[in-house]
């Protein structure tokens, strides 16, 4: 039996009076690429925040191995769950080393300068990432696609057991979607990070996940592998559209819009 | 990374020395000129011997001890307050343009200082002026805050709007009162703020250098959190910040380090903005240098600007707040020209 990393019970938030969230259950396991999909308001950010908690839950609880992250204190939920927002804004020009060294933060104790161990995580954060040759470049001036593998970098050096990525490469071109993707997975097989993805590239998402869940009004439509969840009639429920999906039951769903 | 720490030392060392250097020249000239030599061996004597050197009650000691020392400390406290009340401030905000003063400080220190001026009370006793600036920065510290907060959060956006519509509102009620004041009052009120370190009086002088540099000192503290910080406020707490108690905690602090500046020498316009740009575009964006970087060269700059402010029209002296403007909008022009990349931010 796997371990159980992350158990959503119940969960209820939104903001202001409305309810986003209504009910969720939910169990990811230690060494899971699970991904998120539903169309847009379905409550996948809302989701997200509650596991970060950004924002509070109104009833239910999550569970981060056991524990109830309400009495997690902030500083050790960052050493164990890093996020990748789906924009990063970047309002002081750091080299591209020291905003990946900001991921150490969680570790550093106050007014402190990072120790040579630091900077060895950095190096490797930077070598999975394929950034090392950025270091010395100013963030404000890398490409979309070098930005987020930074970011991504920068989330590693956290040295989080637990990755939630939020729409990570929607605002990339194809080729850069797959190597952001593909450097998710690699992080997932080779070193052994659990993930949370949320997107709206379902074909991208359920070639790379293992397990999905889709989302429809703030509660979980169905969940399971790729191939139970992506199917012609779960997507008219959801999308409301007719699509034609190009699958044996085996390999992963392939969904074709005409 | 130990090249970056030494990077980090060596211009520590360059800024502390300016400081030294810039002190003393601040303390040899003026309208009388004491000649280093005497600056120097008075100086000496009473380090070493403190308390129990007898006082010379020369024309050199007086001037030196009892103005231009007194002088100096206020340049060195008011200078490093403003920088690093900027340095927070624009890092917590992640907006270039804030200033220790944009939210509203100066504004309610000058509407209460205005009163005091036009009342007459203000020469009841000395003090009154520093007194009633520094409730009047409290008071619309506080009044921002209220107005700013709710359900115990501070959004930055209507943080900062709220200062400046408090700072408008001030300085309509200023130009009011001025209206209605003499000629007299007028001048009292133009000259306190234009900014100057005319205070003299050590027994106000020193506690607020010991409440100034408490504050600096724990600004340091915090250095880290205004790294997180500068990514953003969810990516702050995503690396594990408090993100609400320690915008509370920084803006507290940065108002106070303003309002207790602006109390005792007026509204000194420009340290606090544009210290900290220089500091980040010569040195580096880290808040860990950034921080001690800009008290050093706002205290070297302020110090600076006030040897100007006494020497440049002797015997008349000028509100230092007008030199730092002078003085700093040269520098800072020529240094976004010269700069062979793009200015940093």
């Amino acid at each position: 039996m796997e371990e159980e990393l992350l158990k959503i019970k119940n969960l209820w938030s939104g903001y202001k009076e409305t309810d986003i969230l209504k009910g969720i259950n939910l169990v990811i396991k230690k060494g899971d690429f699970c991904g998120v999909v539903g169309p847009n308001g379905a409550g996948k950010t809302t989701l997200l925040k509650n596991i970060t908690r950004i924002l509070p839950s109104r009833r239910g609880k999550i569970f981060l191995k056991g524990r109830d992250i309400a009495q997690i204190n902030t500083r050790q939920l960052a050493q164990k769950i890093a996020v990748v927002p789906q924009f990063s804004v970047f309002w002081f020009s750091f080299t591209v080393r020291d905003f990946i060294l900001l991921g150490r933060i969680p570790y550093l104790p106050r007014f402190y300068l990072e120790k040579k161990e630091d900077y060895q995580i950095v190096e490797e954060a930077m070598e999975l990432t394929g950034t090392t040759d950025l270091r010395e470049r100013r963030i404000g001036e890398l490409s979309g696609g070098e930005r987020q593998k930074v970011v991504i970098a920068r989330s590693l050096a956290q040295k989080p057991e637990f990755l939630l990525l939020d729409e990570p490469a929607s605002h990339l071109d194809i080729k850069h979607q797959l190597d952001i993707l593909n450097l998710i997975d690699k992080l997932n097989k080779e070193e052994g990070v659990t993930i949370l993805m949320i997107s709206h590239d379902l074909n991208l998402t359920s070639h790379y996940a293992s397990k999905l869940i889709l989302m429809k009004e703030g509660m979980i439509f169905a969940r399971g592998t790729p191939q139970e969840v992506i199917t012609e009639e779960n997507i008219k429920k959801v999308y409301e559209i007719k699509v034609k999906i190009n699958s044996d039951g085996k390999e992963k769903p392939v969904i074709n819009l005409w | 990374m130990p090249g970056k720490i030494s990077r980090w030392i060596s211009w520590l060392m360059i800024l502390v020395a300016l400081l030294i250097g810039v002190s003393l020249l601040s303390l040899a000239v003026g309208a009388v000129r004491i000649p280093a030599k005497e600056t120097l061996s008075l100086l000496v004597k009473r380090i070493l011997f403190w308390q129990n050197y007898p006082f010379e009650n020369t024309s050199a000691s007086i001037i030196l001890f009892k103005i231009r020392l007194p002088r100096l400390i206020l340049g060195i406290v008011v200078g490093a307050a403003l920088s690093s009340s900027g340095v927070i401030f624009q890092g917590m905000f992640r907006n270039p343009l804030v200033e220790p003063y944009t939210l509203g400080v100066s504004g309610g220190a000058a509407v209460a200082v205005c009163i005091m001026i036009i009342t007459g009370l203000s020469k009841t006793f000395s003090q009154l002026i520093p007194l009633s600036g520094f409730l009047g920065a409290i008071g619309a510290t506080i009044l921002v805050y209220f107005i700013a907060s709710s359900g115990g959060r501070l959004a930055i956006p209507t943080l900062l709007l709220t200062g400046v519509i408090v700072s408008f509102f001030s300085s309509s009620l200023i130009m009011l009162l001025m209206s209605i004041s003499g000629l007299e009052e007028l001048h009292g009120i133009t000259f306190w703020i234009m900014g100057n370190l005319q205070e003299t009086n050590l027994s106000l002088i020193l506690p607020v250098s010991f409440i100034l540099l408490g504050g600096i000192f724990t600004s340091f503290l915090f250095a880290r959190d205004l790294n997180a910080l500068s990514l953003g406020e969810e990516e702050a707490q995503h690396l594990g910040i408090e993100v609400e108690r320690t915008k509370k905690i920084l803006f507290v602090l940065a108002s106070l380090l303003a309002g207790v500046a602006v109390s005792v020498s007026g509204v000194i316009g420009f340290v606090g903005l544009m210290i900290p740009h220089f500091i980040r575009n010569v040195i580096d964006v880290d808040h860990r240098i950034l921080l001690p970087a800009s008290v050093i060269a706002g205290s070297t700059f302020l110090v600076g600007a006030d040897i100007v402010a006494r020497t440049i029209l002797s015997p008349r002296e000028l509100p230092v707040g007008i030199i730092t403007g002078i003085i700093g909008g040269i520098i800072f022009i020529y240094i976004i020209r010269k700069r062979k990349v793009e200015f940093r931010w």
